[in-house]
């Protein structure tokens, strides 16, 4: 475990990695930091629209339904099961991570199953919650939701909401096929033979960077 | 488990092994492809940028060459035109409206992307950072190679939008909605808006896989010794510029996105309100702002002049203290400058907008924030000036270069305090002041600068030398003709003369200008030629050059000269040295140089 650091190290010398991370870990981090630009330009062109424009539907009233119940009037709470769903899945991916730091190769194979899981319920959640939207009527270039105040809308609530779950939806897709290969090399014993499962770190990273993307854009579209 | 763990289970293993191999001495087993093409040697890669880089230079001067042709003889007909170009571009020998706002896009596309960013950066990022850091190859060689072939994938998907039936984006450089979005506006804002919007999307790719290994590799590969204050300036101008490219191409991207959103997908970011003559049909759009696009862009398009000018500053000052034989003056003062001129790219895009309406307020804090660049800026330019004082001089062709870049620089810098000010910019926002302005500081400069690491680091490139002689003519010709042909520009633009114009005869206040345009369009016809004498001079002394047969023929202290002078996969055989000192230890006790693999000697302190 932990080394125990010499008093007086000097990280930034030259000769090792001033972080004490190898490259991957250290280009995962930079990647991460890249991609949230990405998303940040995002958020904040639909942020700048939203709040350049009168009016703008009422969440609540837009996100209502609930598979197999009909018209329904839940609103948020399919929405609240998705986010529950991708958080835990965050939650096996850290357990895998863990088991990974113990070597513990079943484990990890375990869990990150489970991660997996998690991400394919996700995907599953959002397509159906695309479709139920497209059955209404809503697709790019088509708003079929009045504004909270009765008025027309203009068709940047769907706009927006497409290509920003759709490029996070994207993101989700990429982790699984990511977290698959992951699973591929710890069940040939790739991650045992090599003696550390950094591999699984750097697919957590970013698994939780995707989750944490979904509390931003969850509370942009949902929320406010 | 420990990273230390994982650091030395890594070292065992991947890239370790590939070091060790090298180790003993004996060659990989290397193909022409695995060689040449696909090559996962840092310099390989570099060259391959490199030569990607000057054909693209070649194409995107030669656009210019053409819309000179027509701005300087806007009346004239030239029936070769015609027959090259076909009566769809060059109907009658003169360029077509629509083919000339093309060449103009294109060559800002061309030039500022794929010449002074992949060109420029990803030639030196690759050559210089693992050689002056002491490490065998990048972080992540794969990543490396990937980076230059998604590079290529750009360039040939821009490079085909040149020859379909509706021609390539021509709408600006800039490519601004809605023009850009709606394909029934011009010709060009068909397919090849498209392809090109594709290509830059593959650009963006590229870019990041560099950008990512570029920084992983000058923090985690320094060799022992090499303490961040001691890496040479080339090091910490391509690591800012690494660190520019990573956070500003992504909000480009987004914003690219959205682009093609609205061009399919009928969606409104960008467009509200429009009715398109040529079709004359009102757009439903509602609720998008054309103005949002603009400053996504431009959130790039801002760090993007630093991406090409860092990289530029980094090469001059190493080039400029070798061949000064004096240490660089003011190396903290330069990291320093550089660091704030990184923050403050991130703080200026909206000086590109003062007449978009912005908010006058905002205005001005964009100003401030704009003018504060002249700070660093100015530090730079009195440490080169600095530098030069008082130095052993050897006029070398890459020191002319390096001293031409300065120049440059300050003339075109000072234009730059002129539009940085939303009243004056204003008066000179879209006229040829603006193109004087930053052809002088961004794309002459950058130019300069590439062909001062070009001519320095040749030798360590191809164990040769270029000519000497014709690198002389080449740097004359190369900055009179650009001082000629952009300077006058400035008398122009502060007369009005709008820029984005095929034809200003129509106009009796810019007739004046005729003789002075056509002798602009004559340098710029003689500075392209003499280019192509650079080219041909490079690749003459690829395999004809006089050999190196020194290991330092520069008498430089950094690392790369301690390497073979054709270094394999690996570039040291046996063990990577160790660093004891700052890169600049010129003139020192008495000694020409001391190179940085030097121990201290006791009557000295470590640096």
């Amino acid at each position: 475990m932990a080394h125990s650091v010499p008093a007086g190290q000097k990280w930034w010398s030259g000769g090792k990695s001033p972080f004490n991370v190898e490259y991957g870990k250290l280009m995962m981090w930079y990647f991460l930091m890249s991609d949230a630009f990405t998303f940040g330009a995002f958020l904040i062109s639909y942020g700048s629209i939203r709040f350049a424009t009168n009016g703008w539907p009422d969440p609540n009233e837009v996100f209502r339904a609930f598979p197999l119940m009909g018209d329904t009037h839940l609103p948020l709470v399919f929405v609240s099961l998705m986010t529950f769903i991708l958080i835990a899945s965050s939650v096996t991916m850290v357990l895998a991570v863990a088991a990974g730091h113990n070597n513990d190769q079943k484990k990890v194979t375990t869990y990150m199953i489970w991660t997996i899981l998690g991400g394919i319920a996700f995907l599953s959640c959002q397509a159906w919650e695309w479709t139920h939207l497209h059955s209404e009527g809503a697709w790019w270039g088509r708003n079929p939701f009045l504004n909270s105040d009765g008025t027309a809308a203009t068709t940047n609530f769907t706009n927006y909401f497409f290509t920003i779950t759709g490029f996070h939806g994207f993101h989700v897709f990429s982790g699984v096929i990511i977290n698959i290969i992951m699973l591929i090399k710890n069940i040939r014993g790739d991650f045992a033979k090599r003696g550390h499962y950094l591999m699984i770190e750097k697919a957590g990273l970013y698994w939780h960077f995707v989750d944490l993307v979904w509390v931003f854009v969850f509370t942009c579209f949902y929320l406010l | 488990m420990s990273n230390e763990a994982t650091l030395h289970g890594h070292a065992a293993t991947s890239h370790g092994a590939e070091v060790h191999h090298d180790e003993h001495g004996h060659h990989h087993k290397e193909t022409f492809i695995t060689k040449y093409v696909f090559s996962q040697d840092h310099k390989m890669i570099a060259k391959q940028f490199l030569i990607t880089g000057m054909i693209w230079a070649i194409l995107g001067g030669l656009m210019s060459v053409l819309f000179r042709l027509q701005l300087g003889y806007p009346d004239a007909h030239f029936p070769i035109l015609e027959d090259l170009l076909g009566s769809k571009w060059a109907k009658g020998g003169q360029i077509q409206p629509e083919f000339y706002y093309a060449l103009v896009t294109m060559h800002g596309t061309v030039l500022v992307f794929f010449v002074l960013t992949g060109g420029l950066s990803g030639t030196f990022a690759n050559f210089l950072i693992p050689l002056q850091l002491g490490a065998r190859d990048m972080a992540s060689p794969f990543l490396n190679m990937l980076s230059y072939w998604f590079f290529w994938l750009a360039s040939v998907v821009m490079l085909s939008s040149l020859f379909i039936e509706t021609g390539p984006a021509s709408g600006g450089w800039t490519s601004y909605p809605p023009l850009s979005a709606l394909g029934d506006a011009s010709e060009g804002s068909k397919t090849g808006m498209d392809l090109w919007i594709i290509s830059m999307a593959l650009f963006v790719v590229s870019s990041l896989l560099g950008g990512l290994n570029y920084i992983s590799t000058i923090l985690n590969l320094r060799t022992k010794g090499m303490s961040m204050t001691r890496m040479p300036l080339t090091i910490w101008a391509l690591l800012f510029t690494a660190i520019l490219g990573v956070l500003s191409f992504p909000v480009l991207l987004s914003g690219f996105i959205l682009l093609l959103f609205d061009r399919h997908g009928g969606t409104s970011f960008y467009l509200s309100d429009i009715f398109i003559a040529s079709t004359n049909k009102a757009l439903p759009n509602e609720g998008g702002s054309a103005i949002l696009y603009q400053h996504l862009f431009w959130f790039l398009g801002h760090p993007e002049v630093y991406i090409i000018i860092l990289p530029a500053m980094g090469l001059v000052s190493e080039v400029m203290s070798v061949n000064a034989r004096k240490p660089i003056f003011g190396y903290m003062a330069m990291v320093g400058s550089m660091f704030a001129i990184a923050i403050l790219a991130f703080l200026v895009w909206a000086h590109h907008m003062f007449v978009t309406g912005l908010n006058p307020f905002l205005g001005s804090v964009f100003v401030l924030l704009t003018l504060l660049i002249a700070v660093p800026s100015a530090i730079k330019v009195f440490n080169w000036l600095t530098t030069l004082w008082k130095g052993n001089i050897r006029f070398t062709p890459a020191m002319l270069f390096a001293i031409g870049f300065v120049s440059m620089f300050i003339s075109g810098g000072l234009t730059g305090i002129f539009l940085g000010n939303s009243t004056l910019d204003i008066q000179l926002h879209d006229t040829m002041f603006v193109i004087a302005h930053f052809h002088i500081v961004m794309g002459v400069s950058g130019i300069l600068g590439m062909f001062a690491g070009i001519y320095h680091w040749y030798p360590k490139m191809y164990g040769r030398y270029m000519n000497n002689t014709l690198a002389y003519i080449h740097f004359w010709v190369t900055l009179i003709g650009a001082y000629l042909i952009f300077w006058p520009m400035h008398y122009e633009g502060l007369a009005g003369m709008p820029r984005r114009y095929l034809d200003t005869s129509g106009w009796l206040s810019f007739n004046q200008f005729g003789g002075l345009n056509r002798m602009i369009s004559t340098v710029a016809m003689v500075v392209f030629a003499v280019q192509l004498l650079f080219v041909f001079n490079f690749f003459y002394s690829i395999f004809k050059g006089r050999k190196v047969i020194t290991q330092n023929p520069w008498g430089a202290t950094t690392l790369e000269w301690t390497a073979p002078i054709r270094p394999g996969h690996g570039n040291w055989p046996g063990e990577i040295p160790e660093v004891h000192r700052w890169a600049y230890d010129y003139a020192k006790d008495g000694r020409d140089f001391i190179p940085q693999t030097e121990p201290l000697g006791s009557n000295e302190s470590a640096h």
